[in-house]
């Protein structure tokens, strides 16, 4: 598994595609830390890239590269190798290179500027978010043989996930706006890893905010030890759970 | 002039001369400060060598000096007011009060002043008193660099720090306040000052202000409590200079401000509270030079203020700047400094050319439905935020600053 792991690494590494990524975070991330003086407020700047361009760059990255190994995936599949094992390595290879674009392109300049509990948080959940995608992008395109209808689904994915989830989540909350609607809430921002990822922010940079009586309830939710382990928990599932269903997907599937 | 100094040394030494010192030890001839009490006369100073004093309720109805040495302890013995004064001229100084009865009949208090002029209390210590200074119609005095605590629980268990009611002429300087009901409580107070004080982790308000006018405070510092500090029903009051701090809670605010005019609010520094300024009803009153930074509302301005400016404050870091309730502007913001203006200053006279307006129609969907924070920073919300600032809708259209500046305001400069 660890060859086939460092075959895909090296051929994702020789794309470019990879490098351009990590210089373009490396370049946003310090460029703001140069424009402004305040911490907390290139952490609120970097989160929006977080939340926006993490998750669609590492949905349609994958997707795209996906399709391009797929005469890799048949070759390999001619040997005597399990189906199962050739999917997690891909899934591990691009993960880890996505993951470390990120460490590298805004994990470093954070640790090199000054390391706060909200930065951390950021490093943290950006990872988590990576993953997630890399995940659903999996999904994806074992759904479908054709490339640009896969990534028309994995461009869904994002756009429901950072947009229309929102609008629905908001609508609800317009129209039952009448009844206590904080553990629904919470209920339904689980089903977005946007979503999870953005409060578990949202904690750390807007905490006055959110000592209001409705804040406190999520702050007293989100905000402790249990909360934390709540949305890590829910995150991963939303890792485990698209993989694993990918994975049952491709072994059954007739390529 | 000589002539008449010369005089005065004449009169008044003959009355040095006649005042004594009587002395209290627990070992020594005189072991009871009630004894003492009744041995002086006035002008006399009673001196309270270290030990610790358990004698009940004092009354001081003479104008006496009370000197403490190496802080002796008076203990109320959970069951009495320590001190009640009746007098004028009566200095109290380096005594320690501790335990005070507790009563929801009668305000017990360490130190009670009752109907008295020109009496000083400096540089002692209370510890869980029910009131620590407790001052009733009483005129020109002084409490300063005393330090009460206290640990109560509930609201109910404790009473206010310094106490004050129907009182003019009180200089209130350099105190620490911390776990009372209210860290300094005023009614029906005038012409005074609260300065230099440190009200912190009080249950109620750090600062309870009513119908008190005329009166200025400046370099406090509120940390920390219940409700952070109200002032209310009055008219003519300066806050200078003065810190709001962490003041967390569905309704803490830093400073709510009710039914408040011709006043003037400068030079505050409000951080991190859920509400920076609540204002209620205000008139005519001038906000300049403050600081706001990391609040979750820096001002919530209901549509009741009229005729009040805002200018050359500082806004950064808050999760919003104003939230309003109603779509009328009497108020003037121009010349402000906001960290969310995203304008541009062609002429470079550091004011931006396009004016800002600081209500977001996001904070008035929250002041609505309080769930919906829960969406806040998420990229709908952005957009929606967006496309309001393009065209006013929800948000009240005339409430916005004309004059902007580019770059924050500079404290340290004197201008």
């Amino acid at each position: 598994m660890a060859r086939i792991i460092k075959y895909i690494f090296y051929d994702i590494l020789r794309t470019r595609f990879i490098l351009l990524y990590t210089l373009f975070l490396l370049i946003a991330t310090i460029a703001l830390f140069q424009l402004d003086s305040d911490v907390g407020k290139v952490i609120m700047s970097l989160m929006n890239i977080v939340l926006m361009v993490i998750p669609l760059v590492s949905i349609v990255f994958t997707t795209i590269h996906f399709y391009n190994s797929y005469e890799f995936i048949e070759l390999m599949l001619a040997q005597p190798v399990n189906r199962k094992v050739i999917f997690l390595s891909e899934y591990i290879s691009t993960a880890l290179s996505l993951c470390i674009a990120y460490l590298i392109g805004v994990g470093l300049p954070i640790i090199l500027y000054g390391v706060t509990p909200s930065s951390l948080t950021l490093i943290y959940t950006g990872l988590m978010l990576t993953l997630v995608f890399v995940s659903l992008a999996f999904l994806a395109s074992v759904l479908t043989r054709d490339k640009a209808k896969a990534i028309g689904v994995t461009l869904l994915f994002w756009f429901y996930f950072s947009l229309i989830y929102d609008g629905l989540l908001l609508w609800v909350i317009y129209s039952f706006s009448d009844y206590p609607l904080e553990k629904l809430t919470v209920a339904l921002v689980a089903l977005n890893p946007i979503d999870l990822a953005r409060i578990m922010m949202l904690l750390k940079l807007d905490i006055s905010a959110l000592m209001g009586y409705t804040g406190a309830f999520y702050q007293n939710f989100f905000g402790s030890y249990w909360g934390m382990l709540f949305s890590t928990g829910v995150l991963s599932l939303w890792i485990i759970f698209p993989l694993f269903l990918g994975t049952r997907i491709f072994i059954k599937k007739d390529l | 002039m000589k002539t008449i100094l010369l005089c005065l040394l004449l009169i008044y030494c003959p009355l040095l001369l006649l005042s004594k010192t009587i002395v209290v030890d627990s070992n020594g001839q005189i072991r009871s400060l009630k004894r003492a009490i009744e041995l002086a006369s006035a002008g006399d100073t009673v001196l309270v060598k270290s030990g610790t004093y358990k004698e009940g309720n004092l009354i001081i109805e003479k104008s006496i000096t009370i000197i403490g040495e190496n802080f002796p302890i008076l203990d109320g013995e959970h069951k009495h007011e320590i001190f009640t004064i009746h007098a004028n001229d009566i200095n109290i100084s380096g005594l320690e009060f501790r335990d005070t009865g507790t009563s929801s009949m009668n305000d017990l208090a360490a130190i009670k002043v009752l109907d008295s002029k020109r009496v000083t209390i400096i540089g002692n210590k209370f510890s869980n008193s029910f009131f620590g200074i407790y001052f009733a119609n009483s005129s020109n005095c002084r409490i300063e660099n005393n330090q009460l605590k206290a640990s109560a629980l509930a609201e109910y268990e404790i009473g206010n720090g310094i106490h004050l009611w129907k009182c003019e002429q009180i200089t209130i300087d350099n105190n620490r306040i911390e776990g009372h009901r209210d860290g300094i409580y005023f009614e029906f107070v005038t012409n005074s000052f609260i300065k230099n004080n440190h009200s912190e982790r009080n249950l109620r308000y750090g600062l309870h202000f009513m119908f008190s006018h005329n009166d200025e405070y400046t370099n406090n510092s509120f940390i920390n409590n219940g409700a952070g500090v109200a002032v209310m029903y009055t008219k003519n009051v300066k806050m200078y200079g003065n810190t709001f701090q962490q003041n967390w809670g569905a309704a803490a605010y830093g400073l709510l401000l009710k039914d408040i005019r011709d006043s003037e609010v400068i030079g505050n520094h409000f951080i991190k509270n859920t509400i920076g300024i609540y204002q209620e009803g205000v008139s005519r009153t001038v906000f300049e030079n403050n600081n706001f930074y990391e609040n979750g509302y820096a001002i919530r301005l209901q549509a009741s203020c009229d005729d009040n400016t805002f200018k050359r404050n500082n806004f950064s870091s808050n999760t919003f700047d104003l939230a309003t309730n109603g779509t009328m502007v009497l108020n003037t913001i121009d010349g402000n400094y906001w960290d969310k203006y995203q304008g541009y200053d062609m002429n470079k006279d550091g004011i931006g050319d396009i004016p800002f307006r600081p209500v977001n129609l996001y904070a008035m969907i929250v002041e609505r439905i309080p769930s919906a924070v829960l969406l806040w920073r998420s990229f709908l919300v952005l957009l929606m935020d967006r496309a309001e600032k393009v065209i006013p809708v929800a948000t009240p259209e005339n409430l916005k600053d004309n004059a902007p500046s580019m770059k924050p305001y500079d404290r340290s400069k004197k201008s």
